[in-house]
């Protein structure tokens, strides 16, 4: 427990990435099994102990500190479990610190009845440090600046091996990972995940940039404006991953019964309505899909208004055959040969766009604005599927993005090699004739599209402009106009403007023009699309 | 006979001592001012008359380029000011200079400590424990869970560091008057005698330091440096604004430290993006500050700056009469 109470000290304190994955990995090398594999779920959000909650913490606290006094700390320091660590009543014996995978067993076996004396009990064993890991690992939310995903990277790191890899076996497996520990580690053959529904990790691609591609070589898709996700069937269980592959099953359930047969399928989610893809059968805008995000139950009257279905990009696996490592153009042909056997309902098939060549396909996506909203996608037709990012093989090409004059009026430091730079600001529009009184409302964020020189310039600019401090953000005197870029706009009720954009970048900076000159709120909104609007 | 305690009184900008016409740490300027030591929430510039000891009029005649009206009063004597009022200066040690002012008047002794700890501190002589009748304590760390560890825990700390990472330099945020010093004359004492590199606004508090007899060793500036690489595996130090500042961009790949009592909680140093963070303050703890009240056994306790509800709670709980003053202007973020 010492050792992996000193590494979430260290990773609370250490800011780059890099240093981070260091140090996971040093821990993952020198621990032993199983501890490792614990503190591995620990840090993956992997680890749930029914009897341990704050609420029992702070029970256990309030026996042994005055309420009031237990009250004010808590809120000084805005975490209970390490309020706790720092309150809890310095034991007379010496500490005697259970080893990570003692402290799990002790945890997994409290009840509510027992938990108040064995945890109390544990808490005795250790010293601040180490209350303050155990409290992480039993109550969850870590809150030390670790994803889950840079704790696998950093497992990759420490065996070298591929994280693509790690992530396809993770969904498989439970804590404390022995096999995953086995075949990285020790060389063992890799887990046996075939009757499992485990995530595989997507084929991504690259911006096309300025380039062209030969479309004798490339074939175009639609680039839909859903969510990205992975439908997989195996061992007569259906689950559906997110681009990250965090399971989402629960969010959609009528689609866990829609695949018939064992397979693992690449698609995006929608919901129906006539803005994607046509009148009938067609896809509702971003934002209908919107209201189904997030959710851990879904409501009746919500899945009859957004009802979701799956268009269908890729098959990677079909009843058992693996087809991967076959080309694109094969890949298509089996899963266009699937869709009789699905129900229309819940999926259809993201059609190819035929164009002639590629001036032509340009000219098709120029006027496509209102039905495909991101863009197209071209894959190479021999291209096999492949997890991440290869360069060649997909592109995205994405529709010319929208752009509009915004005036600078606040700005944030950045983090890690940006930490001293003032490099996230915050722009907004006219919400009238800026001759005439008119103000600025903010309408969106960006800290991006800008190179090292202009951004020393920016934090320049920043810092001799302030007008106001509130915490880490200054208010700047409205000095600057940005051209900024986005993929689209649509309303939002978060924002003071009643709007919000999407992937804002600084697209240039107009040192040149004066900021009477920047667009006011009703042009932005004229860019809303008519059917985006919700009804 | 009088209400006890009627002639003096807390007001917003500091504690008014009514048969003196005098005030102890005003926030504005006033005709008579005792100043309890030189940090600049207590010791502002432009009173007519100034009481405090040699070490702090030394220190805000560096801050304020004048020594106009300046009465130096040494530690343990005691001075008559009008209305039979006496005022003795009192080792607080916080930094140096600083002094818990004694307030004698019709019978009724008052303490007001200023800012104070009792831990040990090779920059100024300890806290003294005075008896009295009512004891105006700060409250800054006023909080059971601030418990600051020995000094030489944090400071092995800091060299540990050092050597790990010999690539790089440690840049430890600190105030520029006493915690600077402190921090210096603690590596110092640790056997650590390299060059110590500071930020411009740190000199000539550290030339002062030395010339009231606290040795510092061998120090330059930053802006000296013949390059980035004489820094590494070296300290340097700058005040707590400088740490994430373009400053701190001339230093080599610098591991931030800060030098801080509010470095006891996690998210606050992560806040502030310290990497080391280093639990050192010039302030009491919790158990500094509620032994102190014991000891010192006064019939009222009267609480400041700093997170009065706690302690003002621990004194119900312990059935001591107390109450929280409401003076502006005293916080401490970068103690």
């Amino acid at each position: 427990m010492e050792r992996f109470a000193a590494l979430l000290d260290a990773l609370v304190y250490t800011i780059s990435r890099n240093r981070k994955l260091a140090l996971i990995a040093d821990y993952l090398r020198e621990t032993p099994d199983p501890d490792r594999g614990w503190a591995l779920a620990a840090l993956t959000g992997g680890l749930d102990f029914p009897a341990v909650k704050s609420g029992t913490v702070r029970a256990l606290m309030m026996e042994r500190i005055d309420p009031v006094l237990w009250t004010l700390s808590r809120d000084f320091v805005g975490d209970t479990a390490e309020t706790a660590s720092l309150l809890w009543p310095a034991p007379a014996q010496a500490p005697a610190p259970p080893s990570v995978s003692e402290a799990v067993a002790l945890l997994s076996a409290m009840t509510r009845k027992s938990v108040a004396a064995e945890l109390a009990a544990l808490l005795d064993r250790l010293d601040a440090t180490g209350r303050f890991a155990l409290l992480k690992l039993a109550t969850g939310g870590m809150r030390i600046g670790v994803s889950s995903r840079l704790a696998k990277t950093a497992f990759a790191q420490a065996f070298a091996v591929d994280v693509e890899q790690v992530e396809e076996y993770w969904h498989g497996l439970a804590p404390p990972y022995p096999e995953l520990f086995a075949w990285a580690a020790h060389g063992a053959p890799p887990p046996d995940i075939d009757n499992l529904p485990t995530f595989r990790p997507f084929m991504l691609a690259h911006p096309l940039e300025d380039g062209t591609v030969d479309l004798a070589d490339y074939a175009a898709e639609w680039k839909w404006d859903g969510i990205r996700v992975q439908l997989v069937r195996a061992g007569e269980q259906t689950r559906i991953y997110s681009r990250s592959g965090d399971d989402i099953s629960a969010t959609f359930p009528e689609l866990l019964d829609a695949l018939p047969f064992p397979a693992v399928l690449d698609g995006e989610l929608l919901v129906r309505g006539a803005h994607q893809g046509g009148k009938t059968g067609g896809a509702a805008s971003f934002n209908a899909l919107q209201q189904r995000l997030g959710r851990k139950t879904v409501s009746k009257a919500m899945l009859a208004e957004f009802p979701a279905f799956v268009r269908l990009y890729d098959a990677l696996i079909v009843e058992g055959t693996d087809l991967r490592s076959l080309g694109w153009a094969k890949r298509r042909a089996a899963l266009e040969a699937l869709i009789p056997r699905l129900p229309g309902t819940r999926f259809d098939l993201s059609e190819v766009v035929e164009a002639r060549d590629f001036d032509h396909l340009a000219e098709i996506r120029a006027g496509a604005r209102d039905e495909a909203i991101e863009g197209l996608m071209l894959k190479r037709r021999d291209s096999p599927y492949i997890a991440g990012r290869k360069v060649g093989l997909w592109y995205k090409w994405k529709r010319d993005p929208l752009l509009v004059d915004c005036v600078l009026m606040y700005a944030q430091r950045g983090s890690g090699k940006r930490s001293s730079f003032y490099s996230d600001y915050t722009f907004g529009c006219w919400d009238g004739d800026p001759d005439n009184g008119a103000e600025l409302l903010p309408v969106g964020k960006a800290y991006s599209g800008f190179t090292d020189e202009e951004l020393k310039r920016l934090d320049r600019l920043v810092r001799q402009t302030t007008v106001n401090r509130f915490g880490p953000v200054r208010e700047v005197e409205r000095t600057l106009v940005f051209e900024v870029a986005f993929d689209s706009v649509h309303e939002s009720k978060r924002h003071k403007s009643g709007l919000a954009m999407r992937f804002p970048r600084i697209h240039r900076i107009r040192w040149d023009k004066p900021v009477h000159e920047a667009d006011r709120i009703e042009a932005l909104r004229a860019l809303i699309h008519q059917s985006d609007r919700p009804d | 006979m009088t209400v006890p305690f009627s002639w003096i009184r807390p007001e917003p900008h500091g504690i008014y001592i009514a048969p003196a016409d005098a005030w102890v740490d005003p926030s504005r300027p006033v005709s008579r001012a005792l100043v309890t030591h030189g940090h600049a929430d207590h010791a502002r510039g432009g009173h007519e008359a100034t009481l405090a000891t040699p070490e702090t009029l030394a220190i805000m005649e560096l801050r304020y380029q004048t020594r106009e009206g300046a009465l130096p009063v040494s530690y343990g004597e005691t001075m008559r000011l009008p209305g039979n009022v006496q005022a003795t200066f009192i080792p607080a040690g916080h930094v140096l200079g600083s002094a818990q002012v004694l307030l004698e008047h019709a019978g009724e002794r008052v303490v007001i400590t200023g800012d104070y700890k009792r831990r040990h501190d090779p920059t100024c002589p300890p806290f003294e424990v005075t008896g009295c009748d009512v004891f105006i304590t700060e409250a800054t760390f006023g909080l059971p869970l601030f418990t600051h560890p020995p000094i030489q825990h944090e400071i092995g700390k800091l060299l540990d560091r050092l050597a790990a990472e010999p690539e790089r330099c440690v840049l430890v945020g600190a105030y520029a008057l006493g915690k600077a010093q402190r921090v210096i004359a603690e590596l110092r004492a640790a056997g650590h005698n390299d060059t110590i590199w500071l930020h411009g606004a740190m000199e000539r508090m550290c030339r002062l330091y030395e010339e009231h007899g606290v040795p510092l060793g061998d120090l330059r500036l930053v802006s000296d440096a013949p390059s980035k690489d004489a820094l590494r595996g070296h300290v340097a130090i700058c005040p707590p604004s400088a740490l994430n500042d373009r400053w701190s961009r001339r230093l080599p790949d610098p591991v931030t430290a800060m030098a801080s009592g509010w470095m006891m909680v996690r998210q606050r140093a992560r806040q502030r993006g310290v990497e080391l963070p280093l639990v050192i303050s010039d302030h009491a703890d919790w158990h500094e500050l509620t032994t102190t009240i014991a000891e010192v056994n006064p019939s009222e306790t009267w609480i400041t700056h700093g997170r009065e509800d706690a302690l003002l709670r621990w004194c119900e709980l312990h059935q001591r009469k107390a109450h929280a003053l409401a003076l502006v202007g005293y916080e401490d973020e970068d103690d």
